[in-house]
């Protein structure tokens, strides 16, 4: 099961978060904080899967900006890793070209794709 | 979806973004800002009308502020009313608005709630969704209150659109999870089911969601989802490539889709019709051959997509247990992953295997990739990996590979990262003592352990290498002479000394012949230690010096000036001066004889042998010997407070060992002269300090509490003893709740999971047992966002129960924050024979609410079984042996759960015994054998279950030698099938 989404940059700027079960936002600031240091904390040999606390992340990096899920453990990892990477897919085909740019200045439509694209994978 | 997008004509919001953007510093950031909700505010104030579309523009443009962190404290009101307009645009941005901003100003959720009603019966599938996003968005317990009972209507309505359909899915999985109370059961979940054979597939995928989740709840009302999941499972894994459109993802038909399907088959077992299930262990084998097949693409994607379903797919194949050609073969092709050159890839392959280990039909197929992982933990780069790697290494371990991958994961231990460490450590010790053959290797193991990382080795690890080397004499000098070896290194650590410091002051004398080793050497080498050392560990080290004196009278000399001097005679620490001063009393007092007796060498450690070969043992030993054990528990030989004359239990017992005997565990044989109502008085002394003064305690209670040791000796004490004390009156605390029996039966045949669970807590349970010990790990997770105050777990003995079983806790943090999760540790020790289980009572304030809970704890009397394995023959001679009625208990009951053979063979072995092949005629029926470990007694265990497929019943038969013990264990294993 998913239990968050996270678009961070390299300079640990979130550009997007869903959370599927509650946490306070002062919270979300310090896990999102953790989460993005322990991605940049990993070289390209390293897999994409990370044990942290009690869930599993799963992170893809797409230039300089990261996209990690933070899922339970009954959740199969390949699964997520390649959806993923059909998320991104649709941003391109919808911006022709996607980058962080756009996630910046489209938010709501981030949500909203995010949102109806996501959500048979919950 | 009509999309809001760049050019869509809202040209004053791409303005005012691109001002944002183009603000030199925050100040100037703000400024816009703050011009721009002031120019909002005051086109909404106006006279003038806003239309449709400026409301929009400008509940964007706020929507916009907000989200770059900025509060919003108006605006609420127009985005609501835009939620009534019929342009889907305009529609879709009030709904955003307040699926990010909502609040429950009871006033506008009124609004919405209508707005929301008026689109949910719209009949037009694009408000019908937007409306349903929102309730799932919000997902707050208001909006599963007025919307909950409509949504399964809309579901399996015949008219409505595939979109809707699958969106009221997803929203009513979002509502159940929040608050599954308020998701009403009915006629409906049947039609559910039947989603599944929908020809959308997007509706599929939802219907797939929604009903994993509900049948976890209730696996009987969708148990006919397994054949349409199979089926349509079956059609995907065989329709080609390009069959399902835009459901294909690079060449592979519906990838998530089949990992979810695959998923929900999990939820139950192995299907009982031969069709379905022959049909289904087809779908797996297809998978398994299509991931020999040469790839249809080249892309990475197609191998990912691949593999998610084949990883799932083994997990099922895993999952159902059953199956032992698909395992092997599973475990063929996680081994062709394991040198991948996707780190992934290799990551998966590690865990998946782990799991295969444990399946007796795929253990040796995982065991021929032993120098594949071996190497994987030498050289991947990933901590992660590695880890996965040590593990695997752990769980493939048997008696064939102990010794290498004991070695191996030593070697690891150097270089492993600091936050594994403890785990390691506490692999290598259990594998080290459950396969060794010999124990020089054991206790070479052991002292490697604590070289290479001892402040991860914990005192039970060292404990035990003591036990064992005491009850076992043809180690001690080998043990002796390493242990004077590693003692040696110019630093080592404090375990170090504590073990040395014991071993040397029992067998140093078996090494004194060799001049290297001569009594004046070991008694130096200690000594040099001594200074660096702890409080605890110096009071050990005396003890060893006092033992010194009896082995070796030429040290005496020494040691008496040792003792003598005044940083010991006048420590500030009271256990210190005080063992220095008996000491010193003793060794000058006493004659040699006396000397010999008190200073005896320590009797072996009860608990771990047969009582046959413990008595063979008391009986070589000189007479003295076999006193001790009584003499130790013995009150009127344990006068501390005399405090002139150390006595034999005194001495001879150094702290940890005599806790780790458990004086909090004496059970009656081994006690004969207390008198009967010792369990109580005992009662007491596990009351502990606190309850002691109010006791007013007689002359008997004061030589009971003498019996528990002083604080500063032990340290184990300081940890174990704060809880008990803590410990409520069993008056205090509530009964237990009403699913306690039934929770706790789901712990009779496996040792971890989830055992509560509700809105705020989560309680997992992780242990392990041997013998007549175990080990058990709670897990308290916070489920809320708020802190737990007074967090206080306790585990309360009803009744006599504290005479049979020992258990001893761990204190835990009074808070526990939001999210968190606590650990409690609690070591189990079964004392005798026990028919009820001790509770859980677990306490906290939750808002300032308190919260109270009590649970049984899932440790059952056939926790403590060994297997027994043995032939027909004998079982039949021991079955004969025990045919008094009483100690026969037989049950004939309805199963409750499907007949599988196999499900039904992982039940008893999980129950505890060993199953015995070819000794029942008839090959349908099970039988077993075991023996219950207490530590006051042994209870074999023989059992029959017969199971009549036609008439869905069994018979259980068990024959044990203890009547109560029949019983118990007849009811238990009863209610699991």
């Amino acid at each position: 099961m998913i239990k968050f989404f996270l678009m961070v940059n390299k300079q640990g700027q979130t550009r997007l978060s869903k959370y599927y079960e509650h946490v306070d936002i002062n919270k979300r600031t310090l896990l999102e904080t953790e989460v993005i240091k322990s991605c940049l904390s990993r070289s390209n040999e390293q897999c994409s899967f990370i044990e942290y606390k009690d869930f599993k992340l799963i992170y893809r990096q797409y230039a300089a900006l990261f996209i990690v899920v933070g899922v339970n453990d009954t959740e199969n990892e390949m699964a997520i890793y390649e959806f993923i990477h059909n998320f991104v897919e649709v941003l391109d085909e919808y911006f022709s070209r996607v980058s962080e740019l756009d996630v910046s200045f489209f938010n709501t439509v981030f949500h909203s794709t995010w949102q109806t694209q996501s959500s048979p994978s919950q | 979806m009509p999309a809001v997008s760049k050019g869509d004509g809202m040209r004053g919001l791409a303005v005012f973004i691109s001002d944002i953007r183009n603000c030199k510093s925050k100040e100037a950031e703000i400024k816009r800002i703050n011009k721009e909700l002031a120019n909002i505010r005051s086109k909404f104030k106006g006279d003038k009308a806003l239309d449709g579309y400026s409301k929009k523009k400008y509940v964007c443009k706020l929507l916009f502020i907000f989200l770059l962190g900025h509060d919003i404290d108006f605006g609420h009101m127009e985005a609501v009313n835009l939620l009534s307009s019929n342009k889907y645009t305009e529609k879709q941005i009030g709904y955003l608005f307040i699926s990010v901003l909502v609040n429950s100003n009871s006033e506008l959720i009124r609004l919405i709630n209508n707005a929301i009603k008026n689109d949910l019966a719209s009949r037009n599938p694009t408000f019908m969704c937007l409306a349903l996003h929102c309730i799932a968005n919000v997902g707050s317990r208001e909006m599963g209150e007025a919307f909950a009972a409509d949504i399964p209507r809309i579901l399996v309505a015949g008219d409505s659109m595939d979109s809707v359909k699958q969106s009221a899915a997803l929203c009513l999985l979002r509502l159940y999870k929040a608050s599954p109370d308020l998701v009403p059961m009915g006629e409906w979940t049947a039609r559910v089911v039947h989603l599944l054979n929908d020809q959308h597939m997007g509706v599929v995928t939802a219907a797939v969601s929604l009903i994993t989740c509900l049948c976890k709840k209730n696996p009987d009302d969708f148990k006919t989802c397994i054949s349409l999941a199979v089926s349509r499972l079956s059609r995907i894994v065989s329709s080609a490539s390009t069959d399902l459109q835009d459901y294909t993802y690079y060449f592979v038909p519906a990838p998530w889709l089949s990992v979810k399907l695959l998923r929900l088959l999990q939820c139950y077992p192995p299907p009982e019709d031969a069709a379905v299930k022959g049909r289904l262990v087809e779908c797996l084998e297809t998978v398994l051959n299509k991931a020999q097949e040469p790839p249809k693409s080249k892309k990475v994607q197609h191998s990912n997509a691949k593999n998610a379903i084949l990883f799932e797919t083994i997990s099922l194949i895993i999952h159902y247990d059953s199956e032992p050609n698909l395992l092997v073969r599973a475990c063929n092709q996680l081994g062709q992953f394991l040198q991948h050159r996707e780190t992934n890839l290799r990551y998966l392959a590690l865990e998946s295997m782990c799991t295969l280990a444990s399946s007796e039909f795929s253990h040796e197929a995982v065991k021929t990739h032993i120098d594949t992982v071996i190497n994987a933990l030498k050289t991947e780069r990933d901590v992660s990996v590695r880890q996965r790697a040590a593990d695997l290494l752990y769980a493939m371990c048997d008696r064939s590979n102990a010794k290498q991958i004991v070695s191996e994961m030593l070697r690891y231990l150097e270089t492993a990262d600091y936050a594994i460490r403890e785990e390691i450590v506490l692999k290598v010790a259990i594998l080290a003592e459950k396969y060794a053959v010999d124990y020089s290797w054991y206790v070479d193991t052991i002292l490697n352990l604590i070289r290479i990382a001892g402040d991860y080795v914990s005192e039970e690890v060292w404990y035990r290498v003591l036990q064992i080397v005491t009850n076992r004499d043809d180690v001690q000098g080998y043990a002796a002479k390493t242990v004077f070896e590693a003692l040696q290194a110019p630093a080592c650590h404090e375990n170090m000394v504590k073990v040395g410091g014991y071993i040397l002051g029992e067998f140093g004398n078996l090494i004194a012949g060799d001049p290297r080793s001569s009594p004046p050497v070991q008694f130096s080498l200690l000594h040099s230690k001594f200074h660096l050392c702890s409080v605890a560990t110096r009071a050990l080290l005396l003890s060893t010096y006092i033992k010194f004196i009896n082995l070796f009278p030429e040290t005496k000399a020494t040691i008496q000036g040792v003792l003598r001097a005044g940083s010991q005679l006048r420590n500030a620490d009271v256990e210190l001066q005080q063992r220095a001063v008996e000491y010193l009393t003793l060794s000058s007092v006493a004659s040699t004889d006396v000397l010999a007796t008190v200073l005896e060498e320590m009797p072996p450690f009860p608990e771990r042998e047969s009582s046959i070969l413990a008595k063979l043992k008391r009986k070589k030993g000189p007479g003295a010997g076999s006193a001790l054990d009584d003499g130790r528990r013995d009150p009127s030989s344990n006068d501390i407070n005399g405090g002139v004359e150390p006595t034999p239990s005194n001495v001879s017992t150094p702290s940890p060992s005599a806790d780790l005997l458990g004086l909090r565990a004496a059970p009656p044989p081994a006690a004969p002269p207390v008198p009967a109502s010792a369990g109580n008085l005992l009662v007491d002394v596990f009351d502990g300090p606190a309850a002691q003064p109010s006791l007013g305690p007689t002359p008997e209670e004061a030589f009971l509490s003498e019996l528990e040791p002083p604080a500063p000796e032990s340290p184990m004490a300081l940890l174990a003893d704060p809880a008990p004390a803590a410990d409520p009156g069993p008056e205090d605390i509530g009964p237990p709740i009403p699913e306690a029996d039934e929770l706790l039966n789901k712990f009779v045949c496996k040792n971890n999971g989830v055992l509560f669970e509700n809105q705020l807590l989560q309680i997992g349970v992780k242990s392990e047992f041997r013998q007549n010990l175990g080990r058990m790990y709670l897990f308290y997770g916070n489920k809320t966002s708020v802190q737990f105050q007074n967090f206080s777990p306790n585990v309360v003995h009803p009744g006599d129960l504290q005479t049979q079983l020992a258990v001893q806790t761990k204190r835990v943090a009074a808070q526990v924050d939001g999210g968190a999760q606590v650990q409690q540790v609690l070591n189990i020790e079964c004392l005798r024979d026990f028919l009820t289980p001790p509770l859980l009572s677990v306490r906290f304030r939750y808002g300032g609410a308190p919260q109270s809970l009590t649970l049984k704890l899932p440790v059952t009397i056939n926790k403590f079984f060994q297997p027994t394995e043995m032939a027909a023959q004998d079982f039949f001679q021991r079955w004969k042996q025990l045919s008094l009625p009483q100690q026969e208990a037989q049950k004939i009951f309805k199963a409750n759960h499907p007949m599988d053979a196999e499900v039904t063979k992982a039940k008893l072995l999980g129950f505890g015994s060993a199953l015995l092949d070819n000794v029942d005629p008839n090959p349908e029926n099970f039988v077993g054998a075991g023996i219950i470990q207490t530590k006051a007694l042994q209870v074999g265990c023989l059992l029959r279950l017969e199971p009549n497929a036609q008439a869905q019943m069994y018979r259980l038969t068990l024959r044990t030698s203890k009547e109560p013990v029949s019983r118990h264990l007849c009811e238990l294993l009863a209610q699991q099938f």
